[in-house]
């Protein structure tokens, strides 16, 4: 309290608001000025308002609109520009695979096992996984020992090291069992997951048998078929075992891909984080695949009507200025006798001139800060309706009031001075 | 003990009014009032009698003349120490009492210490010290459109007298009274004024003036004392 009284009585030092001194005698020379401190200006201003809360609740209607519509509109554009990528292809917009650079060397490339748990820190990614073709050699895949001469047994499959997390990274659904899990990971289990088509060729329709499958010379149970994935169809055709067995059967290095799930929209922003989360040492030796952005062509539709909906605003909020212009004015037609009698109480043109600039410039302020929060509602809730992600610049929320308030500063320009201008002899003269 | 000098001291004060033709509405007027006095300026309207408070009260300029306030020349005063004598050394009483309608009696007495920046802490207790002296403490959180004329007219000199002025300038103070409420204002005068407090009073109405202690007349802006 006592703080905020120094601060106002710093103020009232400058010329703005009239000498400081208290109550000089009148016979001493000079004579001390008349002089108002910050909050009785601030007081009489808001009594002022409130004064007529149903008019002011009407004046600052406008000043909402418009601002509204500013926030709203450049929320919704935003949010807009976003949605357009997720719905041509949400697929395409979410995925984001991260290699080694080709020009990098071996080391300063390679990708950390911890990989999906690093990523999946990001703000934004869904799940993440790493996928790895594993070397296996001349070895081929087989179901059982036995030569048949009659049919084919031993096949060229692809064979496919992948971390748990890359189930959910590619969409896959299972047909049959279960994906691999951490622990077979850990363990080094001889597990295996195949895809439908490896399946077929191998005939084996189901888990329940208990089916196993040679690698080589290994022998691996097969935990689950796969049904489909959205990603990496190279899976379908592949035998899919835990990242730990492959490092101990068949010497894996290190990672060879991540496949990474974004949220809708979030895609560029984590593929910029990505290479630091993974390699702070050397972010350049990865390559990043993201999704392409096809917002480019829209560009222009959607500024066009993002000008639209600006214009819309300025316009709106033209009007509420208008309005707030005019109501103040008409309120310093009716109060002429009480601007008369402040000036008989010893206020100056200048205290009648700041008081009303402050109620106009308070309309501003309290239509800037209800505007910026109807606009955050529209944006969020036209968000939330269509299933998008609300965008919204932080500084917009936080800009309008101020907006606001500069437009109550300058709609009340005029009346303020034409208050100021009244003769204190003819406003009580006038005025009851 | 010092002499000390009139409250208000008028020497060929003149005010003259628009260029062509020109209207002297007030010629030459020679006028003291002293410490203590309650001096009634009587005339008929048109007279000049207001432009007279309102030169008194700062509110206008003379275009002739001298004018010491306190002893002081008022003409080599800024806007902002004019209005700081208003503020500090003068109460204000109107005919059409200038009440903020939507303010209680308690606000509208608080207003008076605004622009002279009286401390905001003791406000209160002084504005209600002020109301409780017109007989008004009851009413202290009324709105005025409650009160009846001469209760408003109470408040408004509770208003003028909160700073403790050197002089209450009063311009036809019960002219919207009727008259039983008018012998009411006018003790309420005549025990403030016997409390020390000068007075200057304008009216129309011979019975106003006469309870004054001293009466001057004005008739077309020139001004003549009274023989009492």
């Amino acid at each position: 309290m006592s703080r905020l009284g120094a601060a106002l009585g710093w103020l009232g030092q400058l010329r703005l608001f009239g000498y400081r001194g208290r109550h000089q005698e009148v016979e001493g020379s000079p004579i001390a000025p008349s002089g108002m401190s910050v909050g009785d200006l601030a007081d009489e201003a808001l009594a002022g308002l409130f004064a007529r809360p149903g008019r002011m609740s009407l004046t600052v209607l406008g000043t909402v609109i418009g601002l509204a519509a500013l926030v709203a509109t450049l929320g919704l554009s935003r949010t807009a520009g976003n949605r357009i990528v997720g719905h041509f292809d949400a697929l395409a917009a979410t995925e984001i695979v991260v290699s080694r650079s080709a020009t990098a060397s071996p080391e300063a490339s390679a990708l950390p096992w911890d990989a999906p748990a690093r990523i999946e820190r990001l703000n934004g990614v869904v799940a993440a996984g790493n996928m790895s073709k594993v070397n296996i050699g001349n070895s081929q895949v087989s179901t059982s020992p036995i030569s048949d001469p009659t049919r084919q047994t031993t096949f060229q499959l692809a064979v496919q090291a992948t971390s748990p997390g890359l189930f959910e990274a590619v969409r896959a659904t299972m047909r049959n069992g279960r994906f691999l899990d951490e622990g077979n990971s850990i363990r080094g289990d001889r597990v295996a997951v195949l895809g439908p088509n490896a399946a077929e060729k191998l005939g084996i329709t189901g888990v329940e048998q208990l089916p196993a499958i040679r690698i080589g010379d290994q022998i691996y149970a097969v935990v689950g078929i796969i049904d489909t994935v959205a990603r990496q169809p190279g899976l379908l055709g592949a035998v899919i075992i835990p990242e730990g067995t492959a490092r101990n059967d068949f010497r894996l290095t290190s990672p060879e891909i991540v496949v990474v799930e974004t949220r809708i929209g979030a895609a560029k922003l984590v593929s910029q984080q990505l290479p630091t989360a993974l390699r702070p040492d050397s972010p350049r030796g990865l390559k990043v695949a993201k999704p392409p952005e096809p917002q480019r062509a829209r560009d222009r539709v959607q500024s066009d009507l993002s000008l639209l909906f600006l214009m819309l605003g300025g316009v709106s909020l033209l009007v509420g200025a208008i309005g707030i212009a005019n109501v103040t004015l008409v309120s310093v037609i009716e109060r002429t006798g009480e601007i008369g009698l402040r000036r008989a109480l010893g206020a100056t043109r200048r205290h009648i001139a700041l008081q009303f600039l402050l109620e106009s410039a308070t309309m501003g302020l309290v239509g800037g800060v209800i505007g910026a929060c109807v606009g955050t509602l529209v944006v969020v809730g036209v968000a939330a309706y269509q299933d998008w992600t609300p965008v919204l610049d932080p500084l917009v929320p936080f800009a309008t009031p101020l907006l606001g308030a500069l437009v109550g500063l300058v709609s009340g320009a005029y009346p303020a001075m034409r208050a100021a201008r009244l003769e204190p002899v003819e406003a009580l003269r006038s005025g009851n | 003990m010092i002499a000390q000098p009139p409250v208000v001291e008028l020497n060929g004060v003149g005010r003259r009014f628009g260029t062509d033709p020109p209207l002297d509405a007030l010629i030459d007027v020679e006028l003291i009032v002293n410490r203590g006095e309650w001096l009634a300026i009587a005339g008929p309207s048109g007279s000049g009698k207001s432009t007279l408070l309102n030169i008194l009260g700062l509110l206008d300029k003379q275009t002739s003349g001298t004018y010491l306030f306190n002893g002081i020349d008022v003409a080599s005063l800024g806007d902002g120490q004019r209005a700081g004598l208003r503020s500090r050394a003068m109460g204000f009483v109107f005919q059409a009492f200038h009440l903020i309608a939507h303010r209680t009696v308690m606000e509208n007495v608080m207003l008076s210490d605004v622009y002279r920046k009286g401390p905001r802490r003791e406000r209160r207790e002084r504005a209600a010290a002020a109301i409780a002296r017109v007989g008004l403490a009851k009413r202290a959180h009324y709105l005025p459109t409650r009160l009846s004329g001469g209760e408003r007219q109470r408040v408004a000199i509770a208003r003028a007298i909160m700073g403790s002025p050197r002089v209450l300038f009063c311009d036809e103070p019960t002219g919207n009274i009727d008259s039983v409420m008018t012998a009411s204002i006018l003790d309420l005068f005549a025990e403030l004024n016997q409390g020390g407090l000068t007075i200057v009073t304008i009216t129309h109405d011979a019975d106003v003036a006469a309870r004054a202690s001293r009466q001057v007349r004005i008739v077309d802006g020139v001004l003549k004392e009274e023989s009492q």
